[in-house]
């Protein structure tokens, strides 16, 4: 710090030899030091980057460690040691019919639901562009409330609607007349416990529910963007709707549904919060997904931090899989300018 | 896409007059049935929600009755006060759940806030080494499932002692709105014109001063859409809390409390609607009045990211 001083002649006197050098205050000489090794940025992502590491990255970092040790409940309190145990785990998961079953649950659900509504989101967005603005601020504005509305209390609220005793649904579907819905007993049809099929549709719907609506803002907001002459243009020119939508609209907000689609599958992928309330965890195995059964192996009876390890490190590396596209679609539109 | 019924094209050959009102009539029709479409996309939509508040205020012979009713025919606040009183579920009163959710909900977003800004300054505001680096890394960490982490974070809090307590649950919730809050607020800091500080500085102003004074006013529709982002995640959050919380009941945030109502079967669906309604209504309210910048913000993430 002294040369600083010596080299701004007037700001202070230089100290003569043999003197104690003078002592700045501790604020102006951490300044000096900062900006002489420009350390500005890394202290200011020093928080982020440690919590981050210790939260985030860590653990997944531990989770691949777990992955080839029988850790479980004996390990965790100390009772017996822990030991490496090879690939045990990851054969252990593949040999379970569960596990691929499970597996499959997730991927057909995921197919379903995002086409779902990614179509029922872009149609309702088309909607609101055209309708006028009241009409379409309130219909935005339901949206929102079925968006805003926790995972947890939407997936309680809908298993009171599909409930055998007193839901509405039953209720509902027992009035209508056999012709439209089969001859199903619909009233004290049990959604939740009778198969995966039937929870799945209950799920299905929704998910659908809260998830269309950041689809069709998101597409309202892109709609905004796209000019009005280049519609114009192409009705002049003889475009039905169908074809403006496919031809000019598509096109324009591609990166938009790009977007929506990657975030789509993510989330339905890794759904757990309602699949685990619908399904009634633990109950029937047969109506896991993979966050599911994860979850099962790893917290269930006995408890395996190994097995849910491997099969955590296998989930991660399956998203991060479809993230790479994320990441990919992110940094082509220069997202890290 | 949406307007199913056929569109009318006017008659080439016919009068001028008469194509011109059958044009106009075919087009209020299309309106019509779109705002028609409009206003059944709504409705559906508002049901359940209108269905838990219905079903909060009726007597249970009219929640179990076999012909339900829209509206409660008796309305009663009898949930709501089984529900206060805690008798309903046993491990106390609905207000307890509030006031940790509550509590988890604004530390989380305080300290989202003010660590995602810092960084956000950082990555809008220098040229670093490992910059880039950086903001792949935000795109990647935001992506791992919780699930995958929880099974370590359970193991590492068990030895800290953080299990049960809802310092942990801050702990996680704000490092897991980091990513997606920097990303965000990246944006908004780089839109700040950077004259404005330059200017601030030659008149002698410090660096915190130009930060409080200058570029914090300008990024704050920025920090409130970010704020947004962690109330949810933290308020929503579900696996995290329901792993850590375990049996210490007092500790329970809203959602497990709820759903450990919901657990217990029984089927007391009055309780648990009037439960679900303290826990949702107040979300609701709240975005309603945010509506527009959250809306923004959340456009703003999805079209740019």
């Amino acid at each position: 710090m002294a040369d600083t001083v010596q080299r701004r002649p007037g700001a202070r006197p230089a100290p003569r030899p043999g003197q104690p050098l003078p002592r700045l205050p501790a604020r102006t000489r951490a300044a000096t030091f900062v900006r002489r090794h420009k350390l500005a940025p890394y202290l200011l992502l020093a928080p982020a980057l440690a919590g981050i590491a210790l939260v985030l990255l860590w653990p997944l970092a531990q989770v691949a460690l777990f992955s080839f040790q029988n850790y479980g409940l004996p390990q965790l309190t100390g009772a017996a040691p822990t030991q490496w145990v090879g690939l045990a785990n990851f054969t252990a998961t593949f040999s379970d019919p569960e596990f691929w079953l499970s597996l499959r649950t997730t991927v057909v659900f995921a197919a379903v639901v995002v086409p779902l509504t990614l179509v029922t989101g872009t149609a309702i967005g088309l909607l609101l562009n055209r309708l006028g603005r009241k009409m379409s601020a309130f219909v935005a504005g339901a949206a929102l409330l079925a968006w805003a509305t926790p995972p947890t209390a939407g997936a309680v609220l809908f298993y009171w609607l599909f409930n055998p005793d007193g839901g509405l649904v039953d209720w509902g579907l027992s009035r209508l007349p056999h012709w439209l819905v089969g001859s199903t007993n619909w009233a004290q049809y049990n959604w939740t416990t009778t198969g995966a099929l039937q929870a799945y549709t209950v799920l299905t719907l929704l998910v659908l529910w809260t998830s269309f609506p950041f689809v069709a803002v998101t597409v309202l907001a892109g709609l905004k963007t796209v000019p009005a002459e280049l519609h114009e243009a192409a009705r002049v020119d003889g475009a039905n709707r169908w074809q403006v939508f496919w031809k000019v609209t598509f096109p324009l907000l591609k990166p938009i549904f790009l977007v929506l689609l990657l975030l789509s599958v993510i989330w339905d992928f890794n759904i757990f919060t309602q699949t685990y309330l619908i399904t009634g965890f633990p109950g029937n195995q047969n109506e896991y997904n993979l966050s599911l059964y994860i979850y099962d192996k790893a917290f269930g009876f006995p408890p395996s931090y190994g097995l849910g390890g491997a099969l955590a490190l296998i989930f991660t590396l399956i998203v991060l899989v479809i993230t790479v596209g994320y990441v990919r679609t992110s940094v082509r539109h220069g997202a890290l300018t | 896409m949406t307007a199913t019924q056929p569109r009318i094209a006017p008659a080439a050959g016919g009068r001028a007059g008469g194509g011109r009102s059958r044009a106009r009539t075919a087009r209020q029709a299309r309106t019509v049935s779109r705002n028609g479409i409009g206003l059944i996309i709504a409705l559906v939509t508002l049901f359940p929600i209108f269905w838990m508040v219905s079903t909060a205020f009726k007597p249970s012979q009219e929640i179990y009755s076999l012909t339900p009713s829209l509206l409660p025919i008796h309305p009663t606040l009898g949930n709501f006060s089984r529900v206060i009183s805690g008798q309903a579920s046993g491990i106390g009163s609905v207000w307890l759940f509030f006031r940790n959710s509550l509590s988890v909900t604004l530390a989380t977003v305080l300290i989202a806030s003010v660590v995602s800004l810092l960084a956000s300054v950082a990555v809008a505001r220098f040229r670093f080494r490992l910059r880039a680096s950086f903001l792949v890394m935000l795109l990647i960490v935001q992506m791992i499932p919780g699930q995958a982490l929880i099974i370590a974070l359970f193991v590492d809090f068990n030895k800290l002692g953080l299990l049960e307590n809802l310092g942990g649950l801050v702990l996680v919730y704000a490092a897991q709105a980091l990513p997606v809050s920097i990303w965000m607020l990246r944006n908004f800091v780089a839109t700040v014109p950077r004259e404005l500080e330059e200017a601030a500085a030659i008149d002698g102003a410090s660096a915190p001063r130009i930060f409080w004074r200058i570029l914090f006013p300008l990024v704050m529709p920025g920090l409130v859409a970010t704020s947004i982002f962690s109330f949810i995640t933290a308020y929503n959050e579900f696996v995290v809390a329901l792993t850590f919380l375990g049996q210490a009941h007092s500790t329970y945030t809203l959602p497990i409390y709820v759903t450990y109502f919901f657990g217990r079967g029984g089927a007391q669906w009055g309780p648990i609607m009037a439960a679900s309604t303290l826990y949702t209504v107040p979300v609701l309210v709240f975005f309603m009045l945010v509506r527009r910048r959250l809306v923004g913000g959340l456009v703003a993430g999805a079209v740019k990211g």
